[in-house]
């Protein structure tokens, strides 16, 4: 199916800002905003869920605890309980303050990778991928809003170029 | 203006008169000969494990030994341990160098000395942990003003009123610890004469070798020292605090900022010597390198906990008007990021001796750890893994339910890990948490709360001319 979308230009973060609220007000979609650093507040202007990208490091965090607790458990206490220096061997809890700083170390590094991985992977990011950049400018000193069409074209446009859009193009979205 | 509710004025005067009592009570409470102290036994069977291979008791106190080998939880615990402990612990405090018996007479000595200091240790450990939190809020507010923070200044008034304890806190320890300078207690084991009496049996060349820091009149002097560092900022810091809102420029604002810079190098110092004086030398023969820090990370996250927890009362109030939860989700995840700081020293200092396990280093842990396993290993759950699960979730550093359940359960784990610090070297396994250590709390609850609430009501709890509270007021995170 294809769909128009109106792509509008703007230059400042703070008429993107206002733009983007009018443009909600008016019950229009914004189907995805490109800027060219982080702009404050933006997604909840545009409605967006908040992201849930902590609770899974927290769980990854916790599965890399796991992931050390069992490997010195097996290694250190059933396989091969050795006598090294001294140190007491028959339960885990005995040896355990020696293996915390592993398992505080797996810990951080399950978390922090697979939280990364799962954010290359939930935003489409790998090498060689194409850049779906609509305008290069965007990633320089442009704003670009992109809305649907639904409805009267004209009205949408006048309704952009009102919130301040410097540059208004319409076209064919795959 | 903040006018001091009379529900929580009264409930201060009673707090502190019940406390008071408790205190009396438990002073009245202790044997006051090694007689008194077996007849009481008798009485109450009383008496904690410690007595355990000694066959030269009277009968009703080995009818109550036999009684407590067949329980349970203490029999389990293998026996050879015990003894080695026991060993090592009659070389670390009982300080019979050279002597390896242990006779009865002596033995019950030791253990009326420690049953007479039992109130002593209850009231020092409720005074240096009430004067604790106020010097972390004060650390707290110099750090702040130093740092030129932008979300705090609408807190520096409730900051303000916290510290103002600094005053009477101190000078009821420099009370204290003259009180044991003057041999009224046996607090502080170097203290006593004997053992630095060359024909005394008790002669200890250990704490002979420290007795160019560790004697009473240089401990008195570095305790007036301190405290004279920490007052003259507090006062010079409100002081000028309350003069910038009468101001027509910033220099009293630049003067306070000038005075944080070097109030935190001085109390960097100040802290640190004092950590050794007023707690690490109740174990005057152990040492650790990284006790100033450890206690520092103790007071500053009581203190950041009492800051978020008064700030809740006061915005409950309806008093504190641009405060909001912005505000208190930074307060919690101070307390939750000094929570793990704490963690993290508590597990240095720990890890690091029990690893290396050197005899004289690790003694200091085996007391803790044979006597006082439920308070040691408790206050982790306390300190860590509850604030660690509670306070990680950004919602609910929000909510001002969870940050004063959360803010109890800390302050509470800290007055633990501050009874860890001072009981095994006063009291050793006879520790309770009974009726002087709960008369202590709340007789310096009560204290605490009317000396912080009525200097709250002596200055507008906005500070006016700040530079950066118009910040402050807007802030959002």
């Amino acid at each position: 199916m294809s769909s128009k979308v109106i792509q509008a230009m703007y230059t400042d973060d703070d008429v993107l800002m206002s733009a983007v609220k009018r443009v909600r007000q008016e019950n229009h979609h914004i189907e995805e905003v490109y800027t060219p650093f982080p702009v404050h507040g933006l997604d909840k202007a545009m409605g967006l869920e908040p992201t849930r990208l902590a609770i899974t490091a927290f769980m990854y965090g916790c599965v890399g605890l796991s992931v050390a607790i069992s490997m010195m458990y097996f290694i250190m206490i059933v396989d091969w309980p050795q006598n090294i220096g001294g140190k007491p061997s028959f339960s885990f809890l005995e040896n355990m303050p020696a293996f915390v700083p592993i398992m505080f170390e797996m810990t951080v590094f399950f978390a922090a990778h697979l939280m990364v991985i799962t954010f290359y992977m939930r935003s489409k990011l790998w090498p060689f991928k194409e850049a779906e950049n609509p305008d290069p400018r965007t990633t320089d000193d442009h704003f670009l809003m992109e809305v649907s069409v639904h409805g009267d074209e004209e009205v949408l446009k006048a309704l952009l170029l009102e919130t301040g859009a410097t540059e208004i193009k319409v076209t064919e979205k795959h | 203006m903040y006018t001091f509710s009379n529900r929580l004025r009264l409930f201060a005067i009673i707090s502190f008169v019940l406390g008071a009592i408790m205190v009396g009570l438990s002073f009245a409470n202790v044997p006051g000969s090694v007689e008194d102290m077996k007849a009481m036994e008798a009485a109450h069977g009383h008496g904690h494990g410690s007595d355990h291979g000694d066959a030269k008791h009277d009968d009703g106190k080995t009818a109550h030994h036999d009684e407590h080998k067949t329980n349970a939880a203490h029999a389990t615990s293998d026996h050879d341990s015990k003894t080695a402990y026991d060993d090592a612990h009659a070389l670390a405090s009982d300080h019979k160098a050279g002597s390896g018996h242990h006779d009865s007479a002596h033995h019950d000595a030791h253990k009326l000395g420690q049953l007479q200091n039992k109130p002593w240790a209850a009231i020092y450990i409720a005074a240096f942990f009430f004067m604790m939190i106020s010097l972390g809020v004060l650390a707290f507010y110099a750090i702040q003003r130093a740092a030129q923070a932008g979300w705090s200044p609408v807190l520096f008034r409730v900051m303000e009123g916290i510290t103002a304890y600094i005053i009477p806190g101190t000078i009821i320890m420099i009370v204290l610890i003259g009180i044991s300078a003057m041999h009224w207690n046996h607090l502080f084991h170097w203290m006593e004469p004997s053992l630095q009496d060359p024909l005394s049996e008790n002669y200890d060349k250990l704490t002979v070798g420290k007795s160019g820091w560790l004697n009473e009149t240089g401990f008195l002097i570095r305790a007036v020292i301190y405290s004279a560092i920490w007052i003259a900022y507090r006062q010079i810091s409100r002081r000028l605090s309350l003069r910038q809102d009468e101001a027509n420029d910033n220099s009293n604002f630049k003067k306070n900022f000038r005075a944080a810079a070097v109030f935190l190098v001085l109390f960097l110092i100040s802290e640190s010597m004092m950590s050794w004086d007023w707690i690490m030398s109740f174990d005057h023969h152990w040492f650790s390198t990284l006790f100033g820090w450890y206690v520092f990370a103790s007071m500053f996250v009581s203190g950041i906990t009492v800051i978020a927890l008064i700030t809740i009362y006061l915005k409950s109030k309806g008093l504190l008007e641009y405060v909001n939860d912005s505000h208190l989700h930074d307060l919690a995840k101070f307390m939750f990021g000094v929570s793990i700081f704490w963690t993290y020293l508590w597990f240095s200092q720990f890890m690091l001796i029990w690893y290396s396990n050197i005899p004289e280093e690790v003694t200091y842990f085996i007391t803790r750890i044979e006597d006082y396993n439920l308070p040691f290993f408790g206050m982790l759950a306390l300190n860590l893994i509850f604030p660690l699960l509670i306070l990680m979730n950004s919602d609910y550093k929000r909510l001002n339910w969870i940050i004063v359940i959360a803010g109890i359960v800390i302050l509470f784990g800290h007055y633990i890990d501050v009874f860890n610090m001072v009981m095994p070297a006063t009291v050793g396994p006879h520790w309770s948490l009974g009726l002087a250590e709960i008369g202590a709390i709340l007789l310096f609850l009560g204290l605490f709360i009317f000396v912080v609430f009525t200097t709250l009501t002596k200055a507008p709890l906005l500070a006016k001319r700040n530079p950066f509270i118009e910040e402050s007021k807007q802030f959002h995170y």
